[in-house]
């Protein structure tokens, strides 16, 4: 694990411009994704996950979203270098995204052969390979396999309204994986199913990471899953990254004040009857509070909070941005 | 974010006042509305601000035959000498006194058809939708041919055959609003408490479909008189010596194209009408946000 | 499977609306108040020929037997005789109804033609300056009275500028094509005869604009609320994220969902299009469907009048069965669950 990540973002900061306000969405981002292992990026509604995700892949709106500043770096090309055509050719083919939806993500008028067969030309022309009509078809073949599809044949011959929503999402995940990619973006895998069917869909993701070596980072809100998958794990608040560290020992000893209200907010089947929220809301983010974002809602708050913390370590891997972190064991 | 603290009230802003400033906002709104503004306030006041106000019946004029817009015929003459700008407002009177009596009495008709099809369903769904679409498969000029065939031509005629047609449009629009809505809790909540169905149709459905209602009726004022006119272009509607805007276009086609103005210009004042009620119908939905409406 | 379901049901329903219709237009032709014989004959005809027009028509019969007499022959395809030629109205129909199905089609696909690239341009440019073009094309298409729209085509293409025919299907002295659709372009393509078919075509254009007029604009302004519709979905920007380019975005994924509507509209706009048809045709005397029933509406034949409405009927339910098969072509979802969306 000392070569560099596969993915490094640094210090993304993104905003949002409109009517003439400016939304501060994303301000000073990390986060690393090695391959072989499973990251997830984990936080409330509204707190930046998305952005972060299709800024990483390319696809932000461009006019309201702007990258103020930072670096995403790939296999160490910073991706914002480079040109729209450059990031172009990396999308599908280098770095895949599975989207979350699988009832809306898949385009209904075409068969599943026909949308992965497109997405394999394409790719293909970008790599400079050649590939017949036949060849593109054993291997959308071939990956609907890898992802535990029976009757592969049959099923590119489907229309997405075919198929059930178990099925589409797997489609999804195949259709990532057509060109072989090295990272793979996951938007809440499996959030639209039904909690047997998530199940499977991890695992297969799991097995993926550890048969194929990719990288995988993870988009949830659901911190059941997170900790069942997740090799890592990235919490994030109003746009900034609070704490992060290996799963195992982030959740045994959480250390941000919004981590720890975070996991206490999740219902104990051993513990009490109280369902405990946190008070307050997220913050306006275009007039956020200087410093640290979660200070409004926070118990913990003192002046100090008033500057931006930085992410101080509190073990081997494991940090936090706080201020009181002596102060929160 | 909320500018309003704990113990301060905002000032409330009535609905009324905010849907007023949203529609003169909005160009196609204004622009349509000033026209119909001005076509009504023409037809209203023709015979006070016509110039030849006698032109409207049979007078002959020969000496003033066929000449061309000027300052003293804002409009031209047309083959037997009469100011085609008097008939022009004295033939609005008759395109909207049609398009008024036509929806005035397809649109309520239409509106409680498509209620109680929506509502009841069954056996009065089936039947009044397929009346419609047997209704919608009949071209509405042909069916007006047909009708002012049988009957001898006049704009009662005319009137008649078109509203004979028009009402689907209206069922069909509230027919899908209503099955939309009756799924919805404040019908089951008056059913349960005890309110009679025609309360239910009338004081809880109607209210909620009103919006579309006005945009659709809006659009057809323009549809109506597009065909009103269509329908005495070739001779069905209203009779001559009437000043009828259709019967103008097909009189002074005869001598296009050197006397153009006998037969563009009420043409044109068509087009103008049917134009200002389209913008406002458009302005309308733009404002109500009603999609479903054609 | 459903598929077939779903057309035996529309088909069951078209021939509901054309028992319908017969019923209304049989209503209107005979029960009015009115008497057909004499309306046909006029009023200066003896009473002993009205009597004996009356007995050949069938209409000293009870009228419950008059309609089946009527139902029973459109069901073969008899649509009576005609009051006035006293020939059967099928062949008087017959002669015109190519000339009407040829304007009507080639107004459509002029409608297709123009209508759906407008739409994407105009949706591509969403609030753009074409998008504003486009609606303000698609309302003055929408408000312009037919009539009017056809006269100024002809006074501007014809007497103005004479580049095109005003009148007609065809010059006297142009080679005649030898009939097999009765669709004179079609044929003079067919036989290779291009002299005719440039002749034919000149002709068939002006009356094309200006009945298309209308429905290009509808076709545009849907196309392009289509468009915009599809745009949002996020299979679409899943296609970006996987490296779709972003023309093969737009044409084909885009494209091929968002074409169901303008389809559908076309469906309901028929009938207006038919009757926008007659009068076209008759500023152009162009001799179809139109100007026969025209006529026979002025002279009061009655049976051709119902021949008429019942062939109108009959196309109009005809051409949304067709465009119920497309949109099975089209859009999966329609064909396997069996119904429209």
């Amino acid at each position: 694990m000392t070569a560099d990540p596969l993915l490094s973002v640094r210090s993304l900061s993104v905003d949002f411009w409109s009517y003439g306000r400016r939304s501060q969405v994303l301000r000073d981002v990390s986060l690393d994704v090695p391959a072989h292992r499973h990251v997830a990026l984990v936080g409330e509604s509204g707190c930046g996950k998305s952005v972060t995700m299709r800024a990483i892949m390319g696809i932000l709106a461009a006019p309201p979203a702007r990258i103020a500043s930072g670096a995403i770096l790939f296999d160490g090309r910073d991706l914002l270098r480079l040109s729209a055509r450059e990031r172009e050719a990396l999308r599908g083919t280098a770095m895949a995204m599975v989207f979350q939806d699988p009832m809306t993500s898949l385009n209904p008028v075409f068969t599943i052969g026909d949308q992965m067969g497109a997405i394999l030309r394409y790719a293909d022309r970008r790599l400079g390979r050649a590939r017949s009509r036949r060849a593109r078809l054993a291997r959308v073949h071939e990956v609907l396999t890898q992802v535990r599809m029976p009757d592969p044949e049959r099923i590119a011959r489907s229309f997405p309204i075919m198929l059930s929503g178990g099925m589409r999402q797997r489609v999804l995940i195949a259709m990532a994986l057509l060109s072989e990619p090295r990272l793979l973006i996951a938007d809440e895998p499996g959030a639209a199913l039904d909690v047997t069917t998530q199940a499977q869909i991890l695992k297969l993701l799991r097995d993926l990471v550890d048969d194929r070596g990719l990288a995988l980072l993870m988009i949830t809100h659901n911190l059941g899953v997170v900790r069942e998958a997740a090799d890592d794990v990235y919490v994030m608040y109003a746009g900034s990254v609070v704490e992060h560290g290996a799963t195992a020992e982030l959740f045994a000893r959480p250390r941000h004040p919004y981590t720890r209200a975070l996991l206490d907010c999740v219902p104990k089947l051993s513990g009490g009857a109280t369902f405990r929220g946190i008070d307050g809301s997220l913050p306006d983010y275009s007039a956020p509070p200087p410093g640290c974002r979660f200070a409004p809602r926070c118990p913990l708050a003192i002046s100090a909070c008033s500057r931006p913390p930085e992410a101080r370590r509190v073990s081997a891997d494991h940090y936090a941005a706080c201020w009181r972190l002596e102060d929160a064991a | 974010m909320s500018a309003a603290v704990a113990g301060e009230s905002a000032p409330r802003i009535s609905t009324a006042y905010q849907n007023w400033r949203r529609f003169s906002r909005n160009p196609t709104a204004v622009i349509g509305s000033a026209i119909v503004v001005i076509v009504l306030a023409a037809a209203l006041l023709a015979p006070l601000i016509a110039p030849y106000p006698d032109h409207v019946g049979a007078v002959v004029n020969f000496r003033a035959r066929h000449l061309p817009p000027s300052a003293r015929y804002w409009f031209g003459t047309d083959n037997v000498g009469r100011d085609i700008f008097t008939r022009v407002l004295f033939g609005y009177r008759i395109s909207l006194l049609l398009a008024a009596v036509v929806l005035g009495a397809a649109v309520p008709l239409g509106a409680t058809l498509g209620l109680v099809a929506g509502y009841f369903g069954g056996w009065a769904e089936i039947v009044i939708m397929r009346l419609t679409d047997v209704a919608l498969a009949i071209p509405p000029l042909v069916m007006a041919l047909a009708v002012t065939a049988v009957l001898t031509p006049s704009l009662v005629h005319a009137m008649l055959a078109i509203a004979a047609l028009w009402w689907t449009w209206h069922t069909r629009l509230i027919f899908s609003i209503t099955r939309t809505l009756r799924t919805q809790e404040f019908v089951e909540a008056a059913r349960t408490l005890g309110a009679s169905p025609f309360h239910i149709l009338f004081r809880e459905l109607l209210p909620n479909c009103a919006s579309a209602i006005l945009v659709k009726t809006s659009l057809d004022f323009g549809f109506v008189i597009l065909i009103g006119a269509a329908l005495s272009y070739l001779g069905l509607g209203v009779q001559p010596p009437a000043p009828d805007l259709g019967t103008m276009v097909a009189n002074g086609a005869d001598f296009l194209p050197d006397r153009w103005w006998e037969s563009l210009l009420p043409g044109a004042a068509i087009l103008f009408v049917a134009l200002g009620f389209n913008l406002l119908g458009d302005g309308l939905r733009d404002l109500f946000d009603v999609e479903s409406v054609r | 499977m459903e598929f077939l379901y779903f057309l035996i049901r529309r088909a069951l329903w078209s021939a509901l609306v054309l028992i319908g219709l017969s019923i209304v237009i049989f209503t209107i032709a005979r029960v009015m108040p009115g008497d057909p014989a004499r309306l046909a004959m006029g009023p200066r005809a003896s009473q002993e020929q009205v009597d004996d027009l009356r007995r050949k028509m069938g209409l000293d019969r009870p009228l419950v037997e008059q309609y089946q007499h009527f139902i029973v022959g459109l069901s073969r395809g008899d649509l009576g005789l005609s009051f006035l030629t006293k020939r059967p109205v099928n062949d008087d129909i017959a002669e015109t109804f190519a000339a009407t199905f040829e304007l009507v089609l080639s107004t459509i696909t002029l409608a297709f033609l123009v209508g759906i690239p407008l739409g994407v341009v105009a949706a591509a440019n969403k609030d753009g300056w074409i998008d504003n073009l486009v609606r303000l094309i698609a309302i003055f298409g929408a408000v312009t009275p037919s009539f009017l729209l056809a006269l100024l085509l002809q006074v501007f293409a014809g007497y103005v500028l004479h580049v095109l025919p005003t009148t007609g299907r065809f010059s006297p002295d142009a080679p005649i094509p030898h009939s097999v659709t009765g669709l004179l372009t079609i044929d003079t393509l067919i036989a290779g005869n291009f002299a005719g078919f440039a002749d034919a075509f000149k002709h068939l254009l002006l009356p094309s604009l200006a009945l298309s007029a209308a429905t290009v604009g509808q076709i545009a302004r849907i196309t392009r609320s289509s468009m915009i519709d599809v745009a949002k979905q996020d299979y679409i920007e899943a296609a970006r994220a996987f490296g779709v380019p972003g023309r093969v975005r737009m044409f084909k994924y885009m494209l091929r969902p968002a074409f169901v509507p303008p389809l559908t509209i076309l469906g309901l706009e028929f009938a207006s299009l038919l009757g926008n048809a007659f009068v076209v045709e008759l500023v152009f005397s162009w001799p179809g469907m139109a100007s026969y029933g025209v006529r026979s509406i002025l002279q009061k034949d009655l049976n051709a009048v119902m021949g008429v409405v019942m062939i109108s009927g009959l196309f109009f339910v005809l051409v949304n069965l067709t465009i119920d098969v497309l949109v099975g072509v089209v859009d999966p979802r329609v064909r396997i669950r069996g119904e429209r969306a």
